[in-house]
Protein backbone atom coordinates (compact mmCIF):
# COMPACT_ATOMS: atom_id res chain seq x y z
CA UNK A 1 0.00 0.00 0.00
CA UNK A 2 1.01 3.37 0.62
CA UNK A 3 3.99 4.72 3.28
CA UNK A 4 3.84 7.20 5.98
CA UNK A 5 3.93 10.53 4.63
CA UNK A 6 0.82 10.19 2.29
CA UNK A 7 0.30 12.86 -0.58
CA UNK A 8 -2.42 13.25 -2.24
CA UNK A 9 -2.51 13.98 -5.71
CA UNK A 10 -5.98 15.55 -6.36
CA UNK A 11 -7.69 18.04 -6.61
CA UNK A 12 -10.86 18.93 -3.39
CA UNK A 13 -13.78 18.49 -4.83
CA UNK A 14 -17.45 17.72 -3.50
CA UNK A 15 -17.88 13.68 -3.51
CA UNK A 16 -21.17 13.28 -5.24
CA UNK A 17 -20.59 12.42 -8.65
CA UNK A 18 -22.74 14.71 -11.42
CA UNK A 19 -21.75 14.93 -14.86
CA UNK A 20 -25.19 12.36 -15.15
CA UNK A 21 -25.49 10.35 -17.99
CA UNK A 22 -21.88 11.26 -19.52
CA UNK A 23 -20.44 10.13 -16.36
CA UNK A 24 -22.48 6.71 -16.84
CA UNK A 25 -20.59 6.21 -19.90
CA UNK A 26 -17.34 7.03 -18.75
CA UNK A 27 -18.06 3.72 -15.92
CA UNK A 28 -18.84 1.65 -18.82
CA UNK A 29 -17.04 -1.28 -16.58
CA UNK A 30 -19.39 -0.65 -13.87
CA UNK A 31 -22.80 -0.13 -16.59
CA UNK A 32 -20.92 -3.56 -17.68
CA UNK A 33 -21.45 -5.07 -14.40
CA UNK A 34 -24.82 -4.12 -13.78
CA UNK A 35 -26.07 -5.32 -17.16
CA UNK A 36 -24.74 -8.57 -16.72
CA UNK A 37 -26.14 -9.08 -12.97
CA UNK A 38 -29.60 -8.43 -14.25
CA UNK A 39 -28.80 -11.03 -17.06
CA UNK A 40 -27.74 -13.30 -14.80
CA UNK A 41 -30.27 -12.89 -12.26
CA UNK A 42 -33.17 -13.06 -14.58
CA UNK A 43 -32.45 -16.66 -14.98
CA UNK A 44 -31.30 -17.91 -12.04
CA UNK A 45 -32.50 -21.27 -11.26
CA UNK A 46 -33.90 -22.13 -13.99
CA UNK A 47 -33.19 -25.00 -16.38
CA UNK A 48 -33.85 -23.66 -19.71
CA UNK A 49 -32.34 -20.46 -19.21
CA UNK A 50 -31.78 -18.49 -21.90
CA UNK A 51 -33.48 -20.66 -24.39
CA UNK A 52 -36.81 -18.91 -22.49
CA UNK A 53 -35.85 -15.90 -24.64
CA UNK A 54 -36.34 -17.73 -27.96
CA UNK A 55 -39.51 -20.26 -26.76
CA UNK A 56 -41.65 -16.64 -25.63
CA UNK A 57 -41.32 -14.80 -28.79
CA UNK A 58 -41.84 -18.31 -30.85
CA UNK A 59 -45.07 -18.72 -28.78
CA UNK A 60 -46.34 -15.18 -29.38
CA UNK A 61 -45.44 -15.77 -33.06
CA UNK A 62 -47.40 -18.82 -33.20
CA UNK A 63 -50.82 -17.45 -31.65
CA UNK A 64 -50.56 -14.34 -34.17
CA UNK A 65 -49.98 -16.71 -37.10
CA UNK A 66 -52.41 -19.21 -36.26
CA UNK A 67 -55.23 -17.03 -34.56
CA UNK A 68 -55.09 -13.96 -36.43
CA UNK A 69 -54.14 -14.79 -39.32
CA UNK A 70 -55.71 -18.62 -40.12
CA UNK A 71 -58.63 -18.52 -37.60
CA UNK A 72 -59.37 -14.89 -38.27
CA UNK A 73 -58.11 -15.20 -41.80
CA UNK A 74 -56.40 -10.86 -41.82
CA UNK A 75 -55.73 -10.31 -44.96
CA UNK A 76 -52.68 -8.41 -44.57
CA UNK A 77 -49.81 -10.60 -46.21
CA UNK A 78 -47.30 -12.01 -44.06
CA UNK A 79 -49.30 -11.45 -41.40
CA UNK A 80 -47.26 -13.09 -38.75
CA UNK A 81 -44.26 -11.49 -40.22
CA UNK A 82 -46.30 -7.80 -39.95
CA UNK A 83 -47.04 -8.44 -36.40
CA UNK A 84 -43.59 -9.89 -34.82
CA UNK A 85 -41.99 -6.40 -36.45
CA UNK A 86 -44.36 -4.47 -34.15
CA UNK A 87 -44.27 -6.93 -31.23
CA UNK A 88 -40.19 -6.37 -31.16
CA UNK A 89 -39.87 -3.09 -31.12
CA UNK A 90 -43.24 -2.36 -29.09
CA UNK A 91 -41.60 -4.82 -26.12
CA UNK A 92 -38.21 -3.80 -26.46
CA UNK A 93 -39.99 0.11 -25.41
CA UNK A 94 -42.36 -1.53 -22.92
CA UNK A 95 -39.62 -3.71 -20.89
CA UNK A 96 -37.24 -0.66 -20.98
CA UNK A 97 -39.70 1.97 -19.73
CA UNK A 98 -41.31 -0.54 -16.84
CA UNK A 99 -37.94 -2.02 -15.51
CA UNK A 100 -36.35 1.09 -16.11
CA UNK A 101 -39.14 2.48 -13.98
CA UNK A 102 -38.72 0.01 -11.37
CA UNK A 103 -34.68 -0.15 -11.59
CA UNK A 104 -33.59 2.37 -8.09
CA UNK A 105 -36.11 0.86 -5.78
CA UNK A 106 -35.20 -2.47 -7.25
CA UNK A 107 -31.02 -1.93 -6.86
CA UNK A 108 -31.75 0.41 -3.36
CA UNK A 109 -29.45 -1.91 -1.23
CA UNK A 110 -26.84 -0.02 -3.37
CA UNK A 111 -28.20 3.37 -4.06
CA UNK A 112 -28.33 4.09 -0.17
CA UNK A 113 -25.05 3.26 0.32
CA UNK A 114 -22.82 3.85 -2.16
CA UNK A 115 -21.66 6.77 -4.06
CA UNK A 116 -22.33 6.49 -7.86
CA UNK A 117 -24.00 7.89 -10.95
CA UNK A 118 -27.47 6.24 -10.37
CA UNK A 119 -28.56 7.15 -14.00
CA UNK A 120 -26.83 4.08 -14.58
CA UNK A 121 -29.60 2.03 -13.71
CA UNK A 122 -32.37 3.27 -15.79
CA UNK A 123 -29.61 2.96 -18.62
CA UNK A 124 -28.79 -0.15 -17.46
CA UNK A 125 -31.90 -1.45 -17.74
CA UNK A 126 -32.28 -0.48 -21.24
CA UNK A 127 -28.99 -1.93 -22.26
CA UNK A 128 -30.77 -5.44 -20.80
CA UNK A 129 -33.99 -5.13 -22.83
CA UNK A 130 -31.71 -4.18 -25.70
CA UNK A 131 -30.09 -7.62 -24.86
CA UNK A 132 -33.35 -9.51 -24.68
CA UNK A 133 -34.21 -8.38 -28.52
CA UNK A 134 -31.16 -10.39 -29.09
CA UNK A 135 -33.14 -14.09 -29.60
CA UNK A 136 -36.21 -12.61 -31.45
CA UNK A 137 -34.28 -10.39 -34.31
CA UNK A 138 -32.72 -13.56 -34.67
CA UNK A 139 -35.81 -15.69 -34.89
CA UNK A 140 -37.13 -12.86 -37.06
CA UNK A 141 -34.41 -13.21 -39.26
CA UNK A 142 -34.26 -16.61 -39.97
CA UNK A 143 -37.91 -16.52 -41.04
CA UNK A 144 -37.96 -13.86 -43.10
CA UNK A 145 -35.01 -15.60 -44.95
CA UNK A 146 -36.69 -18.93 -45.24
CA UNK A 147 -40.02 -16.78 -46.96
CA UNK A 148 -37.70 -15.10 -49.59
CA UNK A 149 -36.71 -12.14 -47.96
CA UNK A 150 -34.96 -9.61 -50.08
CA UNK A 151 -32.94 -7.50 -48.22
CA UNK A 152 -32.45 -3.75 -48.26
CA UNK A 153 -29.40 -2.09 -47.19
CA UNK A 154 -30.90 1.23 -46.57
CA UNK A 155 -34.54 -0.28 -44.99
CA UNK A 156 -31.88 -2.00 -42.32
CA UNK A 157 -30.15 1.31 -41.68
CA UNK A 158 -34.19 2.38 -41.10
CA UNK A 159 -34.12 -0.34 -38.52
CA UNK A 160 -31.06 1.13 -36.66
CA UNK A 161 -32.73 4.37 -36.70
CA UNK A 162 -35.89 2.51 -34.99
CA UNK A 163 -33.64 1.08 -32.56
CA UNK A 164 -32.07 4.25 -31.63
CA UNK A 165 -35.72 6.14 -31.12
CA UNK A 166 -36.42 3.53 -28.84
CA UNK A 167 -33.12 3.45 -26.77
CA UNK A 168 -33.36 6.85 -26.33
CA UNK A 169 -37.12 7.24 -25.76
CA UNK A 170 -37.30 4.46 -23.25
CA UNK A 171 -34.49 5.66 -21.22
CA UNK A 172 -35.49 8.70 -21.24
CA UNK A 173 -39.38 7.81 -19.80
CA UNK A 174 -37.19 5.43 -17.50
CA UNK A 175 -34.78 8.58 -16.41
CA UNK A 176 -37.81 10.48 -15.10
CA UNK A 177 -40.43 7.89 -13.96
CA UNK A 178 -37.31 6.00 -11.87
CA UNK A 179 -36.93 8.65 -9.73
CA UNK A 180 -41.09 9.47 -9.56
CA UNK A 181 -41.14 5.83 -8.29
CA UNK A 182 -38.58 6.52 -5.54
CA UNK A 183 -41.31 9.05 -4.03
CA UNK A 184 -44.57 7.00 -4.72
CA UNK A 185 -44.46 3.19 -5.36
CA UNK A 186 -47.66 3.33 -7.04
CA UNK A 187 -45.84 5.12 -10.24
CA UNK A 188 -44.63 1.74 -11.22
CA UNK A 189 -48.04 0.38 -11.26
CA UNK A 190 -49.18 2.69 -13.07
CA UNK A 191 -46.40 2.76 -15.84
CA UNK A 192 -47.56 -1.16 -16.32
CA UNK A 193 -50.93 0.15 -16.98
CA UNK A 194 -49.91 2.71 -19.09
CA UNK A 195 -47.82 0.74 -21.34
CA UNK A 196 -50.39 -1.72 -22.25
CA UNK A 197 -51.94 1.17 -24.80
CA UNK A 198 -48.55 0.99 -26.29
CA UNK A 199 -49.36 -1.84 -28.31
CA UNK A 200 -52.28 -0.30 -29.79
CA UNK A 201 -50.81 3.27 -30.46
CA UNK A 202 -48.79 1.46 -33.54
CA UNK A 203 -49.77 -0.28 -36.02
CA UNK A 204 -48.98 -3.88 -35.37
CA UNK A 205 -52.23 -6.03 -35.24
CA UNK A 206 -53.63 -3.68 -37.82
CA UNK A 207 -51.60 -2.42 -40.53
CA UNK A 208 -50.69 1.49 -41.40
CA UNK A 209 -52.86 1.37 -44.69
CA UNK A 210 -55.41 1.05 -42.57
CA UNK A 211 -54.99 4.29 -40.25
CA UNK A 212 -54.56 6.03 -43.58
CA UNK A 213 -57.65 4.98 -45.19
CA UNK A 214 -59.79 5.89 -41.71
CA UNK A 215 -58.09 8.73 -40.77
CA UNK A 216 -57.59 10.42 -44.01
CA UNK A 217 -55.20 13.60 -43.44
CA UNK A 218 -54.69 13.02 -39.80
CA UNK A 219 -52.97 10.42 -40.29
CA UNK A 220 -49.18 12.11 -40.23
CA UNK A 221 -50.55 13.35 -36.25
CA UNK A 222 -50.25 9.32 -35.94
CA UNK A 223 -46.69 9.57 -37.29
CA UNK A 224 -45.53 11.85 -34.61
CA UNK A 225 -45.68 8.97 -32.14
CA UNK A 226 -42.20 7.85 -32.34
CA UNK A 227 -43.29 4.21 -31.01
CA UNK A 228 -45.21 3.66 -34.54
CA UNK A 229 -42.64 5.03 -37.03
CA UNK A 230 -40.17 3.23 -34.98
CA UNK A 231 -42.57 -0.19 -35.74
CA UNK A 232 -42.69 1.37 -39.26
CA UNK A 233 -38.92 1.63 -40.09
CA UNK A 234 -38.57 -2.53 -38.81
CA UNK A 235 -41.52 -3.66 -40.82
CA UNK A 236 -40.28 -1.73 -43.58
CA UNK A 237 -36.43 -3.50 -43.14
CA UNK A 238 -37.91 -7.02 -42.95
CA UNK A 239 -41.51 -7.55 -43.35
CA UNK A 240 -41.93 -5.52 -46.95
CA UNK A 241 -38.87 -7.78 -48.18
CA UNK A 242 -40.54 -10.75 -46.90
CA UNK A 243 -43.71 -10.20 -49.03
CA UNK A 244 -44.42 -11.11 -52.84
CA UNK A 245 -44.06 -7.66 -54.12
CA UNK A 246 -41.78 -5.55 -52.01
CA UNK A 247 -42.30 -2.14 -54.10
CA UNK A 248 -46.43 -2.90 -53.86
CA UNK A 249 -46.34 -3.00 -50.33
CA UNK A 250 -44.16 -0.27 -49.92
CA UNK A 251 -46.33 1.74 -51.66
CA UNK A 252 -49.06 0.61 -50.01
CA UNK A 253 -48.53 -0.34 -46.33
CA UNK A 254 -45.73 2.47 -45.33
CA UNK A 255 -45.93 6.42 -44.78
CA UNK A 256 -44.11 8.16 -47.94
CA UNK A 257 -41.34 10.39 -46.19
CA UNK A 258 -41.18 7.45 -43.62
CA UNK A 259 -37.53 8.33 -43.59
CA UNK A 260 -38.50 12.05 -42.59
CA UNK A 261 -40.20 11.17 -39.90
CA UNK A 262 -38.11 8.44 -38.25
CA UNK A 263 -35.45 11.68 -38.04
CA UNK A 264 -38.00 13.53 -36.72
CA UNK A 265 -38.59 10.64 -33.99
CA UNK A 266 -35.34 10.74 -33.00
CA UNK A 267 -35.15 14.12 -32.45
CA UNK A 268 -38.26 14.39 -30.17
CA UNK A 269 -36.46 11.13 -28.31
CA UNK A 270 -33.46 13.07 -28.08
CA UNK A 271 -34.89 16.36 -26.81
CA UNK A 272 -37.17 13.78 -24.46
CA UNK A 273 -33.55 12.47 -23.33
CA UNK A 274 -32.55 15.67 -22.34
CA UNK A 275 -35.68 16.40 -19.98
CA UNK A 276 -35.42 13.10 -18.36
CA UNK A 277 -31.59 14.04 -17.83
CA UNK A 278 -32.96 17.13 -16.25
CA UNK A 279 -36.11 15.72 -13.91
CA UNK A 280 -33.47 12.64 -12.90
CA UNK A 281 -31.22 15.48 -12.06
CA UNK A 282 -33.55 17.86 -10.15
CA UNK A 283 -34.83 15.12 -7.76
CA UNK A 284 -31.64 12.69 -7.39
CA UNK A 285 -30.66 14.45 -4.48
CA UNK A 286 -33.65 13.39 -2.40
CA UNK A 287 -33.26 9.68 -3.60
CA UNK A 288 -30.94 7.76 -1.21
CA UNK A 289 -32.95 9.05 1.95
CA UNK A 290 -36.80 8.48 0.24
CA UNK A 291 -36.05 4.64 -0.23
CA UNK B 1 -13.94 30.68 -1.80
CA UNK B 2 -11.84 29.92 0.76
CA UNK B 3 -8.45 27.91 -0.43
CA UNK B 4 -7.61 25.56 1.74
CA UNK B 5 -4.08 24.00 1.69
CA UNK B 6 -2.81 20.77 -0.27
CA UNK B 7 -2.34 18.78 3.16
CA UNK B 8 -6.30 19.37 3.71
CA UNK B 9 -8.49 16.05 3.21
CA UNK B 10 -11.56 16.79 4.39
CA UNK B 11 -13.69 20.46 4.35
CA UNK B 12 -17.14 20.25 5.55
CA UNK B 13 -18.25 24.10 6.09
CA UNK B 14 -21.69 24.97 7.43
CA UNK B 15 -23.47 21.34 6.15
CA UNK B 16 -26.71 21.42 6.83
CA UNK B 17 -28.63 17.93 5.78
CA UNK B 18 -32.73 17.69 6.44
CA UNK B 19 -35.12 15.30 6.44
CA UNK B 20 -38.44 14.51 5.67
CA UNK B 21 -40.51 13.10 7.99
CA UNK B 22 -43.88 11.79 5.87
CA UNK B 23 -46.17 10.29 8.67
CA UNK B 24 -48.81 8.99 6.06
CA UNK B 25 -48.08 6.29 3.02
CA UNK B 26 -51.28 6.19 1.06
CA UNK B 27 -53.94 9.03 -0.27
CA UNK B 28 -56.60 7.88 2.48
CA UNK B 29 -54.41 8.57 5.28
CA UNK B 30 -53.14 11.66 3.46
CA UNK B 31 -57.12 13.11 3.33
CA UNK B 32 -58.07 12.14 6.78
CA UNK B 33 -55.19 14.26 8.12
CA UNK B 34 -55.20 17.11 5.97
CA UNK B 35 -58.86 17.40 6.73
CA UNK B 36 -57.98 17.04 10.60
CA UNK B 37 -55.43 19.50 10.49
CA UNK B 38 -52.84 17.38 11.27
CA UNK B 39 -49.37 17.39 9.71
CA UNK B 40 -48.50 15.47 6.55
CA UNK B 41 -44.85 15.63 6.86
CA UNK B 42 -42.50 17.21 8.99
CA UNK B 43 -38.85 18.34 8.26
CA UNK B 44 -36.22 18.18 11.21
CA UNK B 45 -32.23 18.72 10.68
CA UNK B 46 -30.09 15.51 10.99
CA UNK B 47 -27.11 18.25 10.66
CA UNK B 48 -26.99 21.75 11.21
CA UNK B 49 -24.65 24.34 10.90
CA UNK B 50 -21.56 21.62 10.88
CA UNK B 51 -18.02 22.95 9.76
CA UNK B 52 -14.59 21.50 10.24
CA UNK B 53 -11.57 20.24 8.13
CA UNK B 54 -9.56 17.36 8.78
CA UNK B 55 -5.88 17.42 7.55
CA UNK B 56 -4.81 14.07 5.39
CA UNK B 57 -3.76 11.36 7.68
CA UNK B 58 -5.55 12.38 10.80
CA UNK B 59 -7.82 9.74 12.31
CA UNK B 60 -10.81 11.08 13.58
CA UNK B 61 -13.34 9.54 16.06
CA UNK B 62 -16.99 10.33 15.74
CA UNK B 63 -18.93 9.84 18.30
CA UNK B 64 -22.31 11.06 19.36
CA UNK B 65 -25.63 9.50 21.05
CA UNK B 66 -27.97 7.79 18.63
CA UNK B 67 -29.75 9.41 15.85
CA UNK B 68 -27.13 12.60 16.41
CA UNK B 69 -26.16 12.69 12.73
CA UNK B 70 -23.09 10.53 12.52
CA UNK B 71 -23.93 7.87 9.50
CA UNK B 72 -25.65 11.14 7.84
CA UNK B 73 -22.33 13.23 8.10
CA UNK B 74 -20.45 10.28 6.65
CA UNK B 75 -23.21 9.95 3.71
CA UNK B 76 -22.61 13.24 2.82
CA UNK B 77 -18.66 12.38 3.47
CA UNK B 78 -18.75 9.79 0.91
CA UNK B 79 -21.13 10.79 -1.50
CA UNK B 80 -24.22 8.87 -1.35
CA UNK B 81 -26.25 12.28 -0.33
CA UNK B 82 -25.46 16.00 -0.85
CA UNK B 83 -25.87 18.72 1.71
CA UNK B 84 -28.67 21.33 1.64
CA UNK B 85 -26.31 23.90 2.19
CA UNK B 86 -22.94 24.67 2.74
CA UNK B 87 -20.18 22.58 1.15
CA UNK B 88 -18.53 19.21 1.53
CA UNK B 89 -15.15 18.35 -0.16
CA UNK B 90 -12.77 15.70 -0.07
CA UNK B 91 -9.54 15.03 -1.72
CA UNK B 92 -8.59 11.25 -3.20
CA UNK B 93 -10.70 8.60 -3.34
CA UNK B 94 -12.61 7.19 -0.76
CA UNK B 95 -13.72 3.71 0.24
CA UNK B 96 -15.45 2.46 3.59
CA UNK B 97 -18.24 1.25 5.28
CA UNK B 98 -21.48 3.70 5.47
CA UNK B 99 -24.19 2.86 8.34
CA UNK B 100 -23.61 -0.90 9.38
CA UNK B 101 -22.95 -3.24 6.15
CA UNK B 102 -22.50 -2.79 2.43
CA UNK B 103 -23.81 -1.57 -0.55
CA UNK B 104 -24.62 -5.40 -1.46
CA UNK B 105 -27.01 -7.03 -3.90
CA UNK B 106 -28.92 -9.57 -1.61
CA UNK B 107 -29.31 -12.01 -4.78
CA UNK B 108 -26.26 -12.01 -6.07
CA UNK B 109 -23.14 -14.38 -4.57
CA UNK B 110 -21.03 -12.83 -2.14
CA UNK B 111 -18.19 -13.48 -5.19
CA UNK B 112 -20.01 -11.13 -7.57
CA UNK B 113 -20.71 -8.81 -5.15
CA UNK B 114 -17.03 -8.36 -4.71
CA UNK B 115 -16.76 -7.73 -7.76
CA UNK B 116 -19.61 -5.06 -8.36
CA UNK B 117 -18.55 -3.32 -5.62
CA UNK B 118 -15.23 -2.93 -6.34
CA UNK B 119 -16.16 -1.58 -9.48
CA UNK B 120 -18.57 1.19 -7.66
CA UNK B 121 -15.57 1.91 -5.37
CA UNK B 122 -13.55 2.51 -9.11
CA UNK B 123 -11.33 -0.71 -9.02
CA UNK B 124 -10.47 -2.12 -12.57
CA UNK B 125 -11.38 -5.67 -13.24
CA UNK B 126 -7.98 -6.70 -13.52
CA UNK B 127 -6.92 -5.05 -10.20
CA UNK B 128 -10.49 -6.71 -8.81
CA UNK B 129 -9.10 -10.13 -9.65
CA UNK B 130 -5.23 -8.87 -8.52
CA UNK B 131 -6.86 -8.59 -5.28
CA UNK B 132 -9.75 -10.91 -5.11
CA UNK B 133 -7.43 -13.72 -3.17
CA UNK B 134 -6.03 -11.32 -0.51
CA UNK B 135 -10.24 -9.97 -0.24
CA UNK B 136 -11.66 -13.27 0.38
CA UNK B 137 -9.15 -14.27 2.41
CA UNK B 138 -9.78 -11.54 4.68
CA UNK B 139 -12.88 -11.85 4.72
CA UNK B 140 -12.66 -15.60 5.68
CA UNK B 141 -16.14 -16.18 5.22
CA UNK B 142 -15.37 -19.82 3.62
CA UNK B 143 -17.89 -21.82 1.09
CA UNK B 144 -20.50 -18.54 1.93
CA UNK B 145 -18.26 -16.94 -0.99
CA UNK B 146 -20.74 -18.33 -3.62
CA UNK B 147 -24.08 -18.11 -1.92
CA UNK B 148 -26.27 -15.35 -2.39
CA UNK B 149 -25.35 -12.56 0.49
CA UNK B 150 -28.81 -12.37 1.28
CA UNK B 151 -28.53 -15.61 3.08
CA UNK B 152 -25.24 -14.05 5.32
CA UNK B 153 -25.77 -13.29 8.69
CA UNK B 154 -25.03 -9.57 9.37
CA UNK B 155 -21.64 -10.68 10.97
CA UNK B 156 -20.54 -11.94 6.99
CA UNK B 157 -22.18 -9.07 5.47
CA UNK B 158 -20.11 -6.91 7.23
CA UNK B 159 -16.97 -9.16 7.17
CA UNK B 160 -17.35 -9.13 3.32
CA UNK B 161 -18.00 -5.38 3.04
CA UNK B 162 -15.07 -4.44 5.04
CA UNK B 163 -12.53 -7.22 3.28
CA UNK B 164 -13.44 -5.22 -0.36
CA UNK B 165 -13.22 -1.41 0.97
CA UNK B 166 -9.98 -2.10 2.83
CA UNK B 167 -8.48 -3.30 -0.29
CA UNK B 168 -9.26 -0.39 -2.34
CA UNK B 169 -6.28 1.94 -2.54
CA UNK B 170 -8.42 4.52 -0.95
CA UNK B 171 -6.98 7.96 0.28
CA UNK B 172 -10.05 8.12 3.12
CA UNK B 173 -11.34 5.52 4.82
CA UNK B 174 -14.37 5.67 6.76
CA UNK B 175 -15.45 3.41 9.20
CA UNK B 176 -19.34 3.69 10.35
CA UNK B 177 -19.79 1.14 13.29
CA UNK B 178 -17.86 -1.90 11.23
CA UNK B 179 -17.23 -3.58 14.53
CA UNK B 180 -20.24 -3.74 15.76
CA UNK B 181 -21.63 -6.68 14.57
CA UNK B 182 -18.21 -8.73 13.96
CA UNK B 183 -16.98 -11.79 16.06
CA UNK B 184 -14.19 -10.74 18.28
CA UNK B 185 -11.35 -12.07 16.18
CA UNK B 186 -12.76 -10.12 13.10
CA UNK B 187 -13.16 -7.46 15.63
CA UNK B 188 -9.18 -7.54 16.55
CA UNK B 189 -8.19 -7.99 12.50
CA UNK B 190 -10.21 -4.90 11.73
CA UNK B 191 -8.40 -2.51 14.38
CA UNK B 192 -5.32 -4.30 12.91
CA UNK B 193 -5.75 -3.19 9.46
CA UNK B 194 -7.60 0.38 10.38
CA UNK B 195 -4.07 1.00 12.81
CA UNK B 196 -2.28 -0.01 9.44
CA UNK B 197 -4.55 2.32 7.15
CA UNK B 198 -3.26 5.19 10.29
CA UNK B 199 -0.22 4.20 9.84
CA UNK B 200 0.30 4.75 5.92
CA UNK B 201 -0.89 8.33 6.11
CA UNK B 202 -4.83 7.78 5.19
CA UNK B 203 -7.29 10.09 6.39
CA UNK B 204 -9.17 7.72 8.73
CA UNK B 205 -12.92 8.57 10.11
CA UNK B 206 -14.24 6.14 12.48
CA UNK B 207 -17.30 5.98 14.15
CA UNK B 208 -17.73 3.93 17.40
CA UNK B 209 -20.04 3.93 20.60
CA UNK B 210 -16.54 2.19 22.07
CA UNK B 211 -14.58 4.92 23.91
CA UNK B 212 -11.45 2.33 24.12
CA UNK B 213 -10.76 2.03 20.27
CA UNK B 214 -11.65 5.02 19.59
CA UNK B 215 -8.76 6.11 22.02
CA UNK B 216 -6.27 3.71 20.34
CA UNK B 217 -7.15 4.18 17.14
CA UNK B 218 -7.34 7.98 16.73
CA UNK B 219 -6.29 11.69 17.45
CA UNK B 220 -9.13 13.58 17.33
CA UNK B 221 -12.43 13.11 18.19
CA UNK B 222 -15.61 14.71 16.92
CA UNK B 223 -18.64 15.17 18.59
CA UNK B 224 -22.32 15.71 17.09
CA UNK B 225 -25.16 16.08 19.36
CA UNK B 226 -28.62 16.50 17.51
CA UNK B 227 -27.21 17.33 14.26
CA UNK B 228 -24.86 20.29 15.38
CA UNK B 229 -21.17 19.88 16.13
CA UNK B 230 -20.58 20.09 20.22
CA UNK B 231 -16.93 19.27 20.44
CA UNK B 232 -14.02 18.94 18.17
CA UNK B 233 -10.71 18.43 19.40
CA UNK B 234 -8.60 16.28 21.98
CA UNK B 235 -9.34 12.10 22.38
CA UNK B 236 -9.69 12.13 26.04
CA UNK B 237 -11.76 15.00 26.60
CA UNK B 238 -13.80 14.38 23.45
CA UNK B 239 -14.54 10.94 25.12
CA UNK B 240 -14.97 12.67 28.24
CA UNK B 241 -17.42 15.37 26.47
CA UNK B 242 -19.69 12.54 25.60
CA UNK B 243 -19.53 10.50 28.85
CA UNK B 244 -18.29 7.21 27.73
CA UNK B 245 -14.98 7.21 29.90
CA UNK B 246 -16.12 4.24 32.19
CA UNK B 247 -16.43 5.98 35.48
CA UNK B 248 -20.35 6.31 35.49
CA UNK B 249 -21.13 2.34 34.37
CA UNK B 250 -22.10 0.03 37.20
CA UNK B 251 -20.56 -3.42 36.07
CA UNK B 252 -17.28 -1.52 36.04
CA UNK B 253 -15.46 -4.44 35.00
CA UNK B 254 -13.16 -2.80 32.60
CA UNK B 255 -11.75 -6.04 30.77
CA UNK B 256 -9.67 -3.43 29.11
CA UNK B 257 -9.60 -5.10 25.51
CA UNK B 258 -13.66 -5.31 25.64
CA UNK B 259 -13.72 -1.52 25.92
CA UNK B 260 -11.43 -1.61 23.40
CA UNK B 261 -12.99 -3.63 20.82
CA UNK B 262 -16.48 -2.00 21.21
CA UNK B 263 -18.50 -4.03 23.70
CA UNK B 264 -21.56 -2.50 23.40
CA UNK B 265 -23.17 0.74 25.60
N1 LIG C 1 -33.49 8.59 5.09
C1 LIG C 1 -33.90 9.21 6.19
N2 LIG C 1 -35.13 9.76 6.23
C2 LIG C 1 -35.56 10.40 7.32
N3 LIG C 1 -34.82 10.55 8.44
C3 LIG C 1 -33.58 10.03 8.46
C4 LIG C 1 -33.05 9.33 7.34
N4 LIG C 1 -31.80 8.92 7.65
C5 LIG C 1 -31.56 9.34 8.90
N5 LIG C 1 -32.63 10.00 9.39
C6 LIG C 1 -32.71 10.63 10.72
O1 LIG C 1 -31.62 11.48 10.89
C7 LIG C 1 -31.15 11.42 12.22
C8 LIG C 1 -29.68 11.09 12.24
O2 LIG C 1 -29.51 9.77 11.80
P1 LIG C 1 -28.10 9.06 11.70
O3 LIG C 1 -28.32 7.73 11.10
O4 LIG C 1 -27.16 9.97 11.04
O5 LIG C 1 -27.72 8.89 13.23
P2 LIG C 1 -26.43 8.22 13.85
O6 LIG C 1 -25.73 9.29 14.59
O7 LIG C 1 -25.68 7.48 12.85
O8 LIG C 1 -27.06 7.22 14.90
P3 LIG C 1 -26.56 5.77 15.35
O9 LIG C 1 -25.61 5.96 16.48
O10 LIG C 1 -27.81 5.12 15.83
O11 LIG C 1 -25.98 5.09 14.19
C9 LIG C 1 -32.02 10.41 12.94
O12 LIG C 1 -33.01 11.10 13.66
C10 LIG C 1 -32.66 9.63 11.83
O13 LIG C 1 -33.95 9.20 12.19
MG1 LIG D 1 -25.29 5.47 12.44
Amino acid sequence: MTEAGHVVDAPLTPPAPRAGLIEVFRRRYLLRMLVQRELSARYQGSVLGLLWSYINPLSQLFIYWFVMGKIMGRSTEMFAVHVFCGLIVVQFFIETFNAGTRSIVRNRALVQKMAMPREMFPVASMLVSLYHMGPQLVILTIIVLLTGWTPDPVYLLGFLLALAIIAMLGTSLALMFSVANVFLRDVSSFVSILTNFVRFGAPMIYPYSLVDARFGSFAQFYLFNPIADAVLLVQQAFWVGSTKDPATTHAEHIPDNLFAYGFLALGIAAVMLLIGQRVFARFENRIPEQL
Amino acid sequence: MTTYPSSTSIVVDNVTKSFTLRYHRTLKQMAVAAIKGRDISNTFKALDGVSFTVEQGESIGLMGLNGSGKSTLLKLINGVMRPDSGTVLTRGRIAGLIATGAGFHPQLTGRENVFLNAAVLGMSEAETRRKFDDIAEFADIGKFLDSPVGHYSSGMFARLGFAVAIHVDSDIFLADEVLAVGDKPFKQKCLAKMQEIRESGRTLFYVSHAAGSVRKMCDRVIVLEQGRLAFDGNVDEGIKFVKYDDTDGEEHNPGETDDELGADI
